[in-house]
């Protein structure tokens, strides 16, 4: 494999097999005691893994609840209980930490030529929080549960509901503080540790993501904090902010809740965009196409999205005017993210494209991002939305954004980025194969649902009226596809650590620094700190194109 | 604030490479590590900010709905007792810039007096405000569903008391970290760790209290003074 880009003495790691990162030290305790961000990155791995199976069971149970009318398996209380636990672990314990803290922690110090994140305890007291706040939430499972969906809406939440609102607001407010740290981690690192040779235009586009991802994690999740602790005041102490028959006001909590959660949709599609800006172009062996275009569109997306939170609330009762506004300008933050969808078709054109399984995913996160992303035109448009809010088109639509879109590409960057953190390979056939069933069931359950919603179906209901039942049945069989595609990745994953193939530094022919250092890589990273003299995806000036 | 990062910058051993004095192993040098630990404090301190901006939201959205009752309500706190702490909690500023000054010049003595000086401020504060809250909680005039001080001629008096519990509360536990804080630099300090080359911990304690005085400079104000 040619090595035209490093200096000689990076190139002089031993190969794969000797000391790494994951046998320099032995022992449970070296591991919770670990400051250094890979070891850290597979804790998060393992974590959000495990809380993805869980928000993933609930999910199946949801659809099997769904298959007929009326109650098959949960009642509505359960059903309430079962799709809250199932927002609730998905957004808060898997989505919004998975691709920051697991492949973030992992790539950006290394693809800045860092041997660490800026402060590296503070990287440890994020995961102990994590961890924290997640025993706080999941806590529910075993007392009351919860059934105010994962908004939890006022006055339901505070005035109604007798489920363990507290212990779970409490925990996601702690989950946010590990959150914030990370950001705060991730901007200082890109700040302060790049290695000589590495500018800003330098930076793969999986930091310029991480990085504006960041700056949200910072900004929004503080005030996410503020909200749940006066949600947790109301509930022991009447503070009354969100209390109408005091003064206070519900809708007041809409705005605040609204204000962190619409960033943190942006917290969690972010990432995925920055993992397949490095997908698309490695497996294309091609150069990026629009570099900039790509990395400033990811920091207007994070700006814009500040300003949208108002299109959650178009049936809320806010004022026309202010409607008109958040419509506006919904509108106006998806050109951003359509900037980005043509520039990575772009970088296609004529590129020698490798279909690995990384390729698979990312195209499907094309597909799929691309009809999430269109669909949530429709929602905001003002009078689209009157009939289409509160139904299953909504689910689809993000769901296609979060799952299709995040997850899609979290799995794309788990399948690229594997060989490295793990120094092993996996079966590509296999992982293809997962592919493939992963997109054929994800559009069976969620694509069913655009007609669904569009017919009138409301969402968060156990039963529903008999003329749904055809649709309902084939989205409940897709989730099984979808589940069984799951699986077989993530088998297809473990089993490669037991049988794969020894991972050479650089599998894919890629030029970002993070394929210089073996796999899987020392602790510091690499043995001297490089010096870089070309951008990350500089493929059409060398011979191997 | 601003005078100590200047002067930070001229006697940090700048330039040349320092001798390994509490600098992790992923730095080149301790001035790069001081520089990102400094970046740090201050995106700390903007989260801080966005934290007590929520508090203000809901202050200015219920101060315009229910004016005349957050008129009527702020004439029942004791402003004197809050210009006391104002100027208590601005005197510690001083003395917490002080503090980090003579962190930076070497002063152990110095610096552990200006500490010692600083959380006597902060425990005068809390001991203000622990007069005043129990006054009000004696008065009845307690946050929403618990308000029932009776003579009130406007509607929504309970709502000021909301307001102004979560926001003096929240700013009170940033006092108890303070001091938390301080006494935690204060230690360190007495140890002699401290010096012009190594003063990080010291200087961001001051900024965070420093925010802590800041917060409570729009506080008092708004509170006490116009209601």
């Amino acid at each position: 494999m040619s090595r035209s880009i490093t200096a000689e003495e990076v190139s002089q790691i031993p190969q794969s097999g000797g000391t790494n990162y994951i046998n320099a030290e032995q022992g449970v305790w070296s591991w919770l005691t670990t400051v250094d961000h890979k070891r850290i990155a597979l804790m998060y791995l393992v974590s959000t893994l495990i809380a993805f199976l869980m928000g993933g069971f609930f999910a199946l149970l949801l659809r099997f609840e769904l298959l007929h009318p009326g109650k098959d398996l949960l009642d509505a209380k359960g059903y309430n209980q079962a799709f809250t636990l199932h927002g609730a672990v998905m957004v808060f314990l898997f989505v919004i930490p998975s691709t920051p803290a697991v492949l973030g922690n992992f790539l950006l110090p290394i693809m800045l030529g860092a041997k660490d994140v800026a402060f590296p305890k503070l990287n440890l007291l994020s995961l102990y929080l994590y961890w924290t706040g997640a025993l706080f939430t999941l806590s529910s499972l075993v007392t009351s549960g919860l059934d105010t969906g994962w908004t939890f809406y006022v006055p339901f939440s505070t005035a109604v509901s007798d489920t363990s609102v507290i212990a779970v607001t409490f925990g996601v407010f702690i989950l946010g503080f590990s959150s914030i740290l990370t950001g705060l981690n991730f901007i200082v690192t890109v700040h302060k540790l790049r290695a000589p040779g590495i500018t800003w235009y330098r930076l793969p586009l999986f930091c310029w993501g991480i990085y504006a991802t960041s700056l949200v994690q910072v900004l929004a999740t503080p005030v996410l904090a503020i909200t749940l602790l006066l949600l947790i005041f109301e509930k022991v102490a009447q503070i009354g902010i969100f209390n109408p028959k005091l003064g206070g006001d519900p809708v007041l909590y809409q705005h605040f809740f609204w204000f962190y959660s619409h960033p943190a949709v942006y917290i969690m599609i972010l990432p995925g965009m920055a993992i397949i800006s490095d997908v698309i172009a490695v497996h294309s062996h091609r150069r990026i196409f629009g570099y900039k275009a790509i990395a400033f569109s990811s920091v207007a997306i994070a700006l814009i999205g500040f300003l949208v939170w108002g299109h959650h609330m178009f049936t809320s009762g806010q004022s026309e005017l202010a409607s008109a506004i958040f419509s506006f300008l919904t509108f106006f933050v998806a050109i951003p993210s359509g900037i980005k969808v043509f520039n990575w078709t772009s970088t296609m054109w004529r590129g020698s494209i490798a279909w690995n399984t990384p390729m698979f995913y990312g195209m499907s996160f094309l597909f799929l991002f691309t009809i999430g992303g269109l669909t949530g035109l429709f929602l905001g448009t003002l009078n689209v939305d009157l009939h289409l809010h509160d139904t299953y088109f909504v689910v689809a639509h993000f769901h296609y954004v979060m799952m299709g879109g995040s997850v899609i590409a979290f799995l794309a960057g788990l399948f690229h980025w594997w060989p490295k953190m793990t120094g092993r390979m996996y079966n590509d056939s296999l992982g293809k194969l997962s592919c493939v069933i992963v997109f054929i069931g994800f559009n069976m359950t969620f694509f069913t649902q655009f007609f669904l919603g569009s017919r009138g179906m409301p969402r968060r209901y156990y039963t529903y009226l008999d003329q749904f039942q055809p649709l309902h049945a084939f989205s409940t069989y897709g989730s099984w596809v979808l589940g069984l595609g799951l699986i077989l990745g993530l088998v297809t994953l473990l089993a490669s650590l037991k049988s794969g193939a020894r991972a050479p530094s650089n599998p894919w022919g890629a030029k970002s620094l993070e394929w210089e250092t073996q796999s899987p890589p020392i602790t510091e990273n690499f043995k001297r700190t490089p010096l870089v003299t070309h951008g990350p995806y500089d493929y059409d000036t060398t011979e191997d194109k | 604030m601003s005078s100590a990062t200047a002067l930070s910058a001229e006697q940090a051993p700048s330039g040349e490479r320092s001798p390994d004095f509490h600098v992790g192993h992923h730095w080149d040098s301790a001035d790069s590590q001081f520089e990102a630990g400094r970046m740090g404090v201050w995106l700390f301190l903007v989260t801080e900010i966005l934290f007590f901006g929520g508090l203000f939201c809901a202050f200015f959205v219920f101060r315009s709905w229910y004016f005349d009752s957050f008129v009527e309500a702020h004439s029942h706190l004791d402003w004197h007792m809050g210009a006391v702490n104002t100027v208590v909690l601005i005197f510690s500023s001083l003395t917490m810039a002080l503090a980090v000054r003579s962190a930076q010049t070497n002063n152990k003595a110095r610096t552990v007096q200006m500490l010692v000086v600083t959380l006597v401020c902060a425990a005068i504060f809390l001991v203000v405000k622990y007069f005043e809250y129990s006054h009000k909680i004696h008065d009845g005039l307690l946050p929403g569903g618990l308000f029932h001080a009776t003579g009130f001629v406007t509607d929504h008096p309970q709502m000021f008391f909301s307001v102004y519990f979560m926001m003096t509360g929240v700013h009170g536990l940033h006092v108890v970290i303070g001091m938390g804080l301080m006494l935690w630099i204060l230690i360190r300090a007495n140890r002699g760790e401290f010096s012009q080359r190594y003063y990080a911990p010291v200087e961001g304690v001051g900024l965070y209290w420093h925010l802590v005085d800041l917060v409570w400079i729009y506080l008092f104000p708004l509170l006490y003074l116009v209601g």
